[in-house]
């Protein structure tokens, strides 16, 4: 006799779990599970947009309420990807719209979106309420103005650093008066001013806004109206943090921060001016989460803000920050666990600013909860890699960038293999890696062996031979996605581990040493891979099998090759095996 | 503008005569080939291709090196990535169609090669064409120390890793600040997004590494000149010779096309009517178009330059 649980109470069984994996594990139990599943999954993550298509997801999954779509690949943020190589949103919402009426939130990074999707989605969904797009690109704020007057029950919009084409402020003003469910609002990326008093009359009819980024044509004078307005925040952005000395424009902004009782993180501070600093001295001692990274000022004025913050769990800053900076802010955070350097003037040799690796060095010894770093910085020892190491096992992302490409270990002039391996030895549950400095074949050898839990890695400038490249694609058994520039590593690596690129995301190689020939047989030899040959100058002649590749970027995927490339991806004819005309 | 005849636009030259040239190189270097990076894995049935990775990097930097026409000044064998100056006047810097493609600088990693490498790239560049000259920027590392101020980098696109956004934003800072120091240093990068009418994508250029509007126009020439003669079909046909080129000029400078650009405030204005420095700290981004369509541009242009001075 057999005995299941009827159908509703599996699927407020399932209701509980919502990591991806988790459901993912669930579905593949048995048929049952997999139809009850598949029609309880409210959330999906699409990590490559390519890797499936929009019908097979809709298909599958037909009462989705959140989706999160990635576009183009991570190396697209530096410039590395040519215009025009894809990430195109529109065939996603357009099937959206169609298959998902009560979609409540889509999230876009890296995609191009248009003004008429944008459109699209402010009518086609009547319970809309979440619309993130990071880093996106390709609409203007008549998009915007779509979404502020269509979406009655808008809760977040957010354009964390999106290009977007600013061709008014008025914008804003189309939120409807009676619009009041706002909760975030992230327009810091805008160029242009909005207008002031549509965003002054916005916040003051919304009750649950929680956070607010304001751009930096923001003027400091009017911050305190908005804070005024709205007490209740969490978390601010401010816009431009300069006006001229103007005492009553202090005295006001003091008020208004003291009044922010929720206060718990800050960020904007454009062109700051040190003396407005201590107007928000009343929420440091609150501050979880403070972005001084925009911020162009000097080591002390950092230094007194920071010592002021001791619950601080993220901390972004400018190397003006300083050795003595990060002292402060290893006696003083004992609750970090986000640490941010940017360079200020990367593009200068000699930077006129005293940023080592001591300043790192500190904070691993003294903020015991540590665990993602991003550090900039023009000189780097294995001595002080492996303190870190030694002294924080608990990393989850290390990115190191020493400014010059293959800078090696300044006091014993040595590649930095045996620091990066000593921090993969210790730090066994790191996810996340970036490397930088003179680097050997030896320090793959050491994450190959080691990085077990490895799920994303940046090479730049880095390696001897294709045996770097075998030992991370052969040993790295949790990596999803690889990216790498300018490294010496060419077909051997790629042919040798072939199966392995089908259990990974995505691989990018850029300035490598790969050939035609080799991305020809993988193309033909993987169907379940995309291998998209980038020749931008139109210089690959694919009569030579030898002819080295620009670009390269493979993805798994289900759904086939692509039908939107540009014209300089070279398609791999998969059925012929000899050479293309 | 000195343009030499021998010059390998970036597209590619006679790629067939570098095929051969690098393959000979590569037969040279073959005794260099380390053993301990022989791999013999494969897919069941497939051969290994002949392919040396080793010798990878080096045989790209001399394909890259006519396709992209520029000399390498390589620090000999130190295996530096920074451009020393060699003698003031005569360093070609590259910085092709500001950062469209890597400008990489492959060199051997492995210093056993150093001087092989230097060789190679020695022989692919001399006739040293001229491709885009940049203002000279003094590497920091030269010894000779002729300048007191910190000098600017070579930039190497997309390095280091930090986002457009948080670049421009700091350009924009910079600017601000340069107003209260003497003496202008590029503050790394400026990217903007170049359309032509008709082509099917634009490109985006990096206006910090040109120092005049010839150098930009020269650039971005070469960058739009296969959407305006035809995308490169077959490799082995040299299309590019002296008159194709000329041609290319004439589409330009002729009647076909204008330049234009449009500025903070939103106007579109016909590129070359301000002063180059005021140019680049106002132009938000670029478009390539029909003069046909650019009548009555240059009236404003000139009414709006009397109105700011």
């Amino acid at each position: 006799m057999v005995y299941s649980l009827p159908e509703e109470v599996l699927e407020h069984v399932f209701s509980f779990i919502t990591l991806d994996k988790d459901r993912n594990a669930v579905s593949l139990v048995c048929k049952s599970w997999y139809e009850i599943e598949r029609w309880c999954r409210r959330r999906i993550f699409v990590g490559n947009c390519y890797a499936v298509s929009p019908s097979i997801m809709t298909r599958r999954f037909p009462e989705v309420r959140s989706v999160e779509l990635k576009g183009k690949p991570h190396f697209a943020d530096f410039n590395l990807v040519p215009e025009g190589w894809g990430g195109f949103a529109c065939p996603w919402i357009s099937e959206m719209s169609r298959a998902y009426p009560w979609l409540e939130e889509i999230r876009l990074k890296r995609m191009v979106v248009t003004d008429e999707s944008l459109e699209l989605i402010s009518t086609s969904f009547k319970n809309f309420k979440v619309l993130v797009l990071s880093s996106c690109e390709g609409f203007s704020t008549d998009g915007l103005a779509a979404i502020a007057a269509n979406c009655r029950n808008l809760r977040k919009l957010d354009l964390r650093e999106s290009e977007v084409m600013d061709l008014s402020g008025h914008w804003l003003s189309h939120f409807p008066n009676t619009c009041t469910s706002l909760e975030s609002l992230n327009i810091a990326c805008l160029g242009s001013e909005v207008s002031f008093s549509a965003l002054e009359r916005l916040v003051g009819r919304s009750p649950n806004l929680k956070i607010l980024r304001l751009n930096r044509a923001v003027p400091l004078e009017k911050l305190s109206t908005l804070l005024c307005r709205a007490p209740q925040l969490v978390e601010l952005g401010t816009g431009a943090y300069s006006s001229g000395i103007r005492s009553d424009v202090y005295s006001s902004l003091s008020k208004a921060f003291l009044g922010c009782k929720e206060l718990k993180g800050l960020s904007g501070f454009w062109d700051v001016d040190p003396s407005y600093l201590l107007a928000f001295y009343s929420v440091c001692s609150r501050l979880t989460s403070l972005n001084l990274s925009y911020a162009t000022i000097r080591s002390p004025d950092i230094t007194k803000v920071i010592s002021q913050c001791p619950n601080l769990q993220r901390l972004w800053v400018l190397d003006h920050v300083e050795d003595s900076g990060l002292n402060a802010v290893a006696l003083s955070c004992k609750d970090l666990r986000e640490l941010r350097v940017f360079p200020s003037d990367p593009y200068i040799a000699d930077a006129n600013v005293t940023l080592t690796e001591q300043g790192l060095v500190s904070v691993s010894e003294g903020c015991p909860k540590l665990q993602s770093v991003l550090y900039f910085c023009r000189q780097m020892s294995n001595s002080a890699l492996i303190t870190i190491a030694r002294n924080r096992p608990n990393l989850i992302c290390f990115r190191l960038c020493v400014i010059e490409p293959r800078a090696p270990d300044y006091l014993t002039l040595e590649p930095l293999d045996v620091g990066f391996g000593a921090i993969v030895e210790h730090c066994k549950e790191l996810r996340r890696l970036s490397l930088s400095g003179l680097l050997t074949d030896r320090v793959f050898e050491y994450i190959g062996r080691h990085a077990k839990r490895l799920e994303m890695l940046s090479i730049a400038f880095a390696g001897n031979s294709d045996l770097g490249l075998h030992h991370v694609l052969s040993g790295c058994d949790g990596l999803r996605k690889l990216e790498i520039r300018d490294c010496p590593f060419g077909d051997k690596a790629l042919l040798a581990n072939v199966a392995k690129l089908e259990t990974m995301r995505s691989l990018w190689m850029s300035s490598c040493a790969v050939s035609y020939g080799a991305c020809k047989f993988l193309s033909q030899k993987m169907p379940m891979l995309n291998v998209e040959v980038i020749d931008e100058n139109g210089s690959l002649d694919s009569r030579f099998d030898s002819c080295p590749v620009e670009k390269l970027y493979i993805y798994r995927t289900v759904a086939g090759p692509r039908s939107d490339m540009p014209g300089y991806i070279r398609t791999i004819d998969r059925d012929r095996v000899n050479t293309i005309s | 503008m000195s343009i030499s005849i021998e010059e390998h636009d970036y597209i590619g030259l006679s790629e067939v005569n570098m095929e051969k040239k690098a393959c000979e190189v590569a037969n040279n270097n073959k005794d260099l080939n380390l053993k301990a990076t022989e791999l013999r894995l494969g897919l069941p049935g497939s051969e290994s291709p002949e392919r040396e990775a080793v010798n990878g990097g080096v045989i790209k930097n001399l394909v890259a090196g006519a396709k992209r026409g520029f000399s390498d000044t390589i620090n000999g064998g130190s295996g530096k990535w920074v451009f020393s100056v060699n003698g003031g006047s005569e360093v070609d810097l590259v910085k092709n169609g500001g950062g469209l493609f890597s400008c990489s600088k492959v060199e051997n990693m492995n210093s056993g090669l150093g001087v092989g490498s230097v060789k190679e790239s020695a022989v692919l560049a001399s006739p040293k064409p001229v491709l885009l000259e940049k203002k000279v920027q003094v590497s920091a590392n030269s010894s000779n120390g002729q300048t007191s101020a910190p000098a600017p980098k070579q930039q190497v696109v997309g390095w280091p890793p930090i986002r457009s956004f948080r670049k421009n934003t700091m350009a924009v800072s910079h600017t601000k600040n340069e107003e209260e120091t003497d003496g202008k240093m590029g503050s790394g990068c400026l990217y903007v997004k170049v359309s032509m009418d008709g082509a099917p994508y634009l490109r985006k250029v990096d206006l910090e590494i040109y120092s005049s509007y010839l150098d930009l126009s020269s650039a971005l020439e070469k960058m739009f000149s296969c959407f305006t003669i035809g995308q490169y079909g077959s490799h082995g046909a040299p299309t590019r010779d002296g008159l194709s080129e000329s041609r290319l000029m004439d589409l330009l400078h002729g009647s076909e096309y204008v330049l234009t650009y449009e500025d903070k405030d939103g106007d579109w204005m016909l590129v070359g009517d301000v002063p180059w420095d005021m140019f680049i700290r106002s132009c938000k981004r670029m478009r390539i178009m029909k003069s046909s369509d650019a009548i009555g541009l240059a009236p404003r242009a000139m009414e709006k330059c009397r109105n700011r001075t």
